[in-house]
């Protein structure tokens, strides 16, 4: 028996439906459209695909946010992946849809056609596999991801020590979603009545982990999972609180979540890093937000080893993938969205990235 | 990055253990997941199990997805 | 930002991929080829009129997977394949092939000897014969072990006329079995895919296929076209090109294996996007689209052939796919770098 709840037609409609009537008295209460943040970007690509949006109505704003690791990754950061991996002797390790993500002087993709060695990964133990086939390189890790990839990135390096092996480097560009929810609600500039919660980051952290948001900005915090009936589910119940006036946090996904999360994984991430403050692209530097290796692990960190110092990158102008990581503009209400900016030739990283909320959209474009 | 899918373990080999996602079989890590068991199901994210899915809870939301079949005759005012 | 685009002073790997790029890299040749008869229809292969009014269709293809041999085949079973398959995309059955060898100086005598003899299976399968052909061995590092070209002639029965520019308001489209499966059985001999499960590729000569389409169809078959790079998604979509046709899919009808999905699901391909050797898409008038699926599914490469959608109509070019849910979207080229060197 699979886990997942496959959802008949009629009971998906049926869900559709109590959201619509659930919708109209929400909106009557926010006296306008009712914003609900899709934090990670696997739920847009959920979202887009099941053509939820469309389903739930007028009443209802389905707005994009910041979980999308590679989308937020720093543009300086992209450029000191393609400087790292164009480097002699030096092959760099990915996950593999940075691979297009356009820095200043190409992608990742166009580094490899210029004979740089770049190794796409689905496991970061795949790094030290790498690392001991070819001990006359450095073996460095793109480590981008939220608090679902952290740990196991943590296991990576902590595996590394095991085995002695000295050519395994980390570009730490980690980081955790709570904070950067905090700033968004804080900052105001769009007003969010409740929140999708990422539910995979959730199995680490744990649902309780949103509650300082619920209380402190009265946001209703839902976790999520992933299948369209996962999704309609939650934005009930997020509803129903707007509708009622509630802020409170609750677990729609717990067959994987619990109130206090993945204990050991959290552990085994703290044990490697640090909180430290990171930049978001499109959202600026935000306290406590980010991971870096703690000092006792600094043997394994690129920037140290290679003496790297993270430029200042520009945005390209006609890019807005700060605003929609924020919240504030939808892909479609982008200029360039589907125009100057397709997944064939992208401006930024939304449109590149698996999880952003621009390729999500693009790819699942209603015809 | 958040792409995990469930899959049942269907054998462990000391740290590892090998897992059916439906037709193929992943090894994956379980240093976040140690007392996984053969049998149990599990969530696979960069060849790691991340957590255990706890199939009671999995069940009480097929059953309340079930229970919305046999309301729908029953659809509440507004709905299109 | 510099994005990859037809500006780039380099060719990019994305070049060679199926899709997007690949297109417009030939769009730029045909701009200095002029087009051609053939080359300007871009089908699998071209017709080809001798005086006495018969046809030949004739094709080429060249062969760069990486690595040699995989579960389900090798360059060698691939090379034939390909270009009888080519042929049968044009309903014609081979006549003689060739075969144009470049070998890397230090490859294994021994790792030639068995892709030789897979050439031999695949024809003796297929019934084809190579007639012609050419080998150059150059120093280590000017080519990756081995490269193959092959050529194909075949002779086109009278009345056959197939083409993706054929495509008609209410076609049917079918395909003869579940897709994806050579993209990944290379992923896996590359080791680059972190599953394990019975990947094997679906490398097959289809050209017997093709005849008992035609034997039960005759005429309504207006297209058929042999799915290899960039797979469905960019077959449907260079047909939509040629024809200015609307061709809708339901994507719950498109068969793939349990370990396939298993596959896609984890690593987050599209299955419509891979590659596959041994698959074909045909677009049948309705009236005779059951006799044609009954007689693919009477075929043992076509046991699970199915139904998988139709030209809704012809004036828009566009691919579009239901999805399980209800919305429609749209189906594009595949963009950019799928999977390099994956035949």
């Amino acid at each position: 028996m699979s886990p997942l709840p496959q959802a008949s037609r009629e009971a998906m409609e049926r869900l559709v439906a109590d959201c619509r009537a659930l919708a109209a008295r929400a909106a009557q209460r926010v006296g306008g459209r009712v914003h609900l943040m899709e934090v990670c970007g696997t739920h847009s690509h959920a979202i887009a695909r099941a053509g939820i949006r469309a389903l739930l109505g007028d009443d209802v704003r389905l707005v994009s946010g910041p979980g999308c690791p590679v989308c937020v990754t720093d543009a300086g950061q992209i450029d000191l992946c393609l400087q790292v991996a164009q480097r002699p002797n030096t092959i760099l390790a990915t996950f593999g849809d940075m691979v297009r993500v356009p820095g200043s002087e190409g992608s990742l993709a166009d580094v490899r056609a210029r004979g740089g060695r770049v190794k796409v990964v689905y496991s970061p133990m795949e790094v030290l596999t790498v690392a001991q086939q070819e001990p006359q390189c450095d073996v460095v890790m793109a480590g981008v991801g939220f608090e679902t990839t952290a740990p196991t990135i943590a296991c990576m390096v902590q595996e590394a020590a095991r085995l002695g092996l000295r050519n395994v480097l980390l570009l730490s560009a980690h980081k955790l979603v709570p904070p950067a929810l905090s700033a968004l609600l804080a900052a105001e500039e769009v007003r969010l009545h409740g929140l999708i919660c990422p539910g995979h980051v959730s199995v680490v952290i744990g649902s309780n982990a949103y509650r300082g948001l619920a209380d402190e900005h009265g946001v209703p915090c839902v976790v999520a999972g992933f299948e369209p009936a996962d999704i309609l589910l939650t934005i009930r119940m997020l509803l129903q609180q707007v509708a009622d006036g509630d802020a409170r946090v609750e677990n729609a996904y717990r067959r994987a979540v619990t109130p206090e999360g993945n204990r050991r994984a959290v552990e085994a991430m703290y044990s490697v890093f640090d909180v430290d403050e990171a930049s978001w692209r499109g959202i600026g530097v935000i306290p406590g937000s980010g991971l870096a290796l703690r000092d006792e692990w600094s043997a394994f960190d690129v920037m140290d080893r290679f003496g790297l110092v993270t430029p200042e990158v520009r945005d390209h102008p006609a890019c807005h993938c700060g605003e929609v990581l924020r919240g504030a503009r939808l892909p479609a209400e982008c200029a360039a969205f589907g125009k100057a900016c397709t997944p064939a030739r992208p401006l930024g990283p939304c449109m590149v990235s698996s999880e952003g909320a621009c390729a999500a959209e693009y790819r699942y474009r209603a015809a | 990055m958040c792409l995990a899918v469930p899959g049942r373990v269907e054998r462990i080999e000391e740290s590892v253990a090998v897992v059916d996602v439906g037709g193929a079989t992943v090894r994956v890590r379980l240093d976040l997941c140690p007392d996984a068991v053969e049998g149990e199901w599990v969530l696979v994210h960069a060849g790691f199990a991340l957590e255990k899915v706890d199939e009671e809870y999995a069940k009480e939301t097929l059953a309340l997805l079930a229970e919305m079949d046999s309301l729908k005759d029953a659809l509440p005012e507004g709905a299109p | 930002m510099r994005p990859e685009t037809r500006d780039s002073e380099l060719v990019v790997l994305g070049h060679g991929g199926g899709g997007r790029l690949m297109q417009e890299l030939i769009d730029d040749c045909l701009a200095v080829l002029g087009p051609a008869n053939g080359l300007g229809q871009l089908n699998d292969a071209a017709y080809l009129e001798l005086s006495g009014g018969e046809r030949l269709a004739f094709t080429t293809d060249s062969f760069v997977v990486s690595p040699l041999l995989f579960p389900g085949g090798d360059v060698g079973r691939l090379a034939v394949c390909g270009t009888v398959n080519d042929l049968a995309a044009m309903g014609a059955q081979p006549l003689g092939l060739s075969l144009g060898l470049v070998v890397e100086e230090g490859l294994e005598r021994e790792t030639l000897a068995q892709i030789t003899a897979s050439i031999r299976g695949a024809c003796e399968e297929a019934g084809a014969k190579i007639v012609t052909g050419d080998t150059k061995v150059v120093e280590r590092g000017a080519a990756d072990r081995l490269f193959i070209n092959t050529s194909g002639v075949g002779l086109v029965p009278p009345g056959v006329e197939l083409g993706g520019e054929r495509a008609r308001e209410g076609d049917v489209v079918l395909v003869n079995g579940p897709l994806a499966d050579h993209a990944l059985a290379i992923l896996a001999a590359r080791e680059e895919l972190p599953l394990q499960g019975d990947f094997r590729s679906d490398c097959a000569p289809l050209n017997g296929l093709v005849a008992a389409m035609l034997a039960a169809g005759g005429g309504s078959v207006h297209t058929i076209r042999d799915l290899t790079r960039g797979g469905l998604a960019a077959a449907l979509n260079e047909i939509a090109r040629q024809s200015g046709a609307h061709l809708e899919i339901v994507e719950e009808t498109v068969p793939l294996r349990p370990a396939a999905k298993a596959a896609c699901d984890l690593l987050g391909y599209d299955p419509l996007t891979m590659a596959n050797e041994g698959k074909l898409l045909a677009l049948v008038a309705p009236e005779r689209a059951n006799d044609v699926l009954d007689a693919m599914q009477a075929h043992a490469l076509g046991r699970e052939a199915a139904a998988i959608g139709e030209v809704k109509g012809l004036g828009e070019r566009r691919v579009t796919a239901r999805t399980a849910l209800g919305p429609t979207r749209i189906v594009d080229l595949p963009s950019g770098e799928l999977l390099p060197r994956i035949c």
